[in-house]
């Protein structure tokens, strides 16, 4: 069979499966449609909160990324892991033991304040809407790769896949989907990956074949090395991010970001204990781990592949052009890769060096979705891929949306605005707000805004300076108070907007850069790490103002010592 | 509530004890001493490379896992469990 229409059959039997637990799944009540009733066994949920967590980025931009990166991608994978050892010992459990069904609604119970929650729930909606375009732009991006659809008509059938079991079903449905999701998602990335792995080292596991040797003996990442820094690239294995330092700060800022992220925050509020809370960041991880440990295998081998199909030990030996394989000539029709015969002399040179490098364009983007076709994997593998990659973005988005429809109307419409109103009518709104929140987000995707390139690590940098260290000051001291904690939010989100906007330019327009010379970065940290600053900031600002304003009332003392102990007194 | 600062205390040296480890892995293990790190080498991995693209990923997995079940005991302990 075709790859097309292989690729269709892939994609139309997942889709049928959303749409089946759709209907399966719907939401009765404010409980179901928030927490998804609150019952969810710690393995299920580890497995949604894994699909949650792992979006297109992940998916298909990760390995890309530590690929051309070398060692330099490792913040990635340390920072997007770390973050879940914050998550199940600072705040995870308690947070579930508290028991509310938004972010914002702890921060207002726990700093008694209706402006706490506004200022969160602004803190919440800014991080999770700049990262929900990223998953619009990867839906519509994989449909029209894929499957050859327009992009436009590619994020309609996304968005309204999406609407279907979120809207139907809230955190019940988007709980059942992302489940499934995570076991096509994980196939469709480790399938490859051991094909690959048995193909250039003869050892199945891509985690083993990594450090393996290779048939003529050398060990593979040894070659590596030797290859690129032949051809002028970076050695692999050492090549740094900037420096230490912004390393350093950068694993922080993501680790802190990570934990702070209310879309994942908000998948513990669906155990039924805390103690299910602590053991379900363990799964969690254990399932982003198989993915997270595969990928620089993925990386390394996709970036020999593609070298040494190219470029031969002596210049005259290069591939040429004409002799080009077919998965060559399928991402130059893309765009994603370009050759551009400097030397006239129909070979192609791939070198580190920009005057005489021919290959003027390799996006990062295909390493992942070009690996099966480099390696010559049959035509299934590819499709598995494609619906991987779908899988990924749309669970992602769904949990992000839900993040923002239920801040509007669990947060701002039923906690602000009007209390009064029933069970039943803020069900009625919750569904609303999510068709509300999916309509805001797909808008997004028709008309990326030009900032939407950094979107995504911006999103981290927000949340670790605005929401982390509040939730975390709200378990771990009983003296913080109202001010203290707003005061902090507000600080800690403000700066790292600005040195974010001062070094990219406001809202990432070019125009408006006001210095862009490197050097002026504080410490020679780049603005997407400035994360873990911020937060720095926002809990110096908290403590300094708390000092000097009034007292936390007894009865949110005595909610601090209820939220550090399991049991119910 | 005595008993429950207790139990407050011993999460709290729990805590400090698994988040030292983390920040030994990845931290100083993946960044800060990874050149040190790269001259020792197990089979093609140089071990710094090795900690910051993997080893320090399986620590985080092992690290919750043990923290979830240390807790359960600390919980029984201090009879501070659910239900």
């Amino acid at each position: 069979m075709d790859l097309q229409t292989l690729t269709f059959i892939f994609v139309g039997v997942t889709f049928a499966i959303y749409i089946g637990i759709a209907f399966w799944a719907r939401a009765g009540s404010t409980h179901e449609f928030y927490v998804a009733g609150g019952g969810i066994h710690p393995v299920a949920n580890g497995m949604a909160t894994a699909a949650d967590w792992m979006s297109a980025a992940s998916f298909i931009s990760m390995a890309g990324l530590i690929a051309f990166y070398g060692y330099g991608g490792s913040v990635f994978l340390m920072g997007w892991t770390g973050g879940y050892v914050l998550l199940a010992m600072l705040l995870a459990p308690y947070l579930r033991k508290h028991g509310s069904f938004t972010v914002p609604e702890f921060i207002s119970d726990r700093y008694y304040s209706k402006t706490a929650r506004v200022v969160a729930v602004i803190c919440l909606i800014i991080a999770s809407v700049t990262y929900v375009i990223g998953q619009m732009k990867g839906i519509g991006v994989a449909f029209s790769r894929f499957l050859e659809v327009p992009y436009e008509l590619g994020l309609m059938i996304g968005m309204f896949i999406v609407a279907f079991y979120a809207v139907m079903g809230g955190m019940k449905g988007i709980t059942y989907t992302q489940i499934a999701q995570y076991v096509i998602m994980i196939f469709a990335y480790t399938i490859p990956a051991v094909f690959i792995s048995l193909h250039l080292t003869g050892n199945p596991i891509p985690q083993l074949g990594l450090g393996s040797a290779m048939a003529d003996g050398t060990y593979l990442l040894d070659k590596l090395d030797q290859v690129v820094t032949q051809l002028g690239f970076a050695e692999y294995t050492s090549q740094a991010r900037l420096s230490t330092t912004n390393m350093f700060v950068y694993t922080m800022s993501l680790m802190i970001g990570t934990a702070g992220l209310p879309h994942v925050i908000m998948r513990f509020f669906t155990v039924s204990s805390v103690k299910a809370a602590r053991e379900s960041a363990g799964w969690a991880l254990l399932f982003i781990a198989i993915l997270y440990t595969t990928a620089p295998a993925v990386a390394a081998m996709a970036r020999l592949n593609l070298m040494t199909t190219i470029d031969q030990p002596t210049a005259e030996q290069n591939l040429a052009y004409v002799d080009r394989p077919s998965w060559f000539k399928n991402w130059e029709t893309t765009g994603l890769l370009k050759f551009e015969d400097k030397n006239n002399d129909g070979l192609i040179s791939y070198t580190g060096d920009k005057a005489t490098n021919e290959m003027v364009k390799v996006d990062r983007d295909i390493m992942v979705l070009a690996n099966p076709e480099i390696a010559g994997l049959p035509n299934w593998v590819i499709a598995i891929v494609a619906a991987g990659g779908l899988a990924a973005a749309l669970s992602t988005a769904a949990g992000l949306l839900l993040a923002i429809a239920s801040s509007i109307s669990h947060d701002l419409l039923k906690g602000v605005w009007h209390p009064e109103i029933t069970e039943k009518q803020e069900l009625r709104y919750s569904r609303l707000s999510m068709i509300g929140a999916i309509i805001v987000a797909g808008y997004y995707g028709f008309y990326p805004p030009d900032f939407a390139a950094g979107t995504v690590a911006l999103a981290f940098g927000l949340a670790a300076s605005s929401l982390f260290p509040a939730l975390m000051m709200g378990i771990f001291s009983k003296k913080m108070n109202k001010e203290g904690a707003i005061a902090g939010m507000i600080s800690g989100i403000s700066v790292t907007l600005i040195y974010v906007f001062y070094h990219k330019g406001v809202m990432f327009m070019k125009e408006t850069i006001f210095w862009d010379i490197d050097p002026n970065w504080f410490l020679g940290i780049e603005p997407n790490a400035f994360g873990a600053i911020g937060a720095l900031v926002n809990f110096a600002v908290a403590f300094i103002v708390m000092s000097r304003t009034a007292k936390v009332p007894t009865e949110v003392e005595k909610m601090i010592e209820n939220i550090r102990v399991p049991a119910s007194r | 509530m005595s008993s429950n600062n207790d139990y407050w205390k011993a999460n709290i040296a729990l805590i400090v004890k698994c988040l030292a480890i983390w920040f030994v892995v990845s931290y100083l293990f993946g960044i800060v001493f990874v050149d040190a790190l790269n001259s020792i080498r197990i089979g093609g991995y140089k071990l710094g490379f090795w900690f910051a693209q993997q080893g320090s990923i399986y620590t985080f997995v092992i690290l919750i896992f043990y923290y979830a079940k240390s807790m359960g005991k600390i919980d029984e302990e201090f009879n501070v469990n659910e239900k």
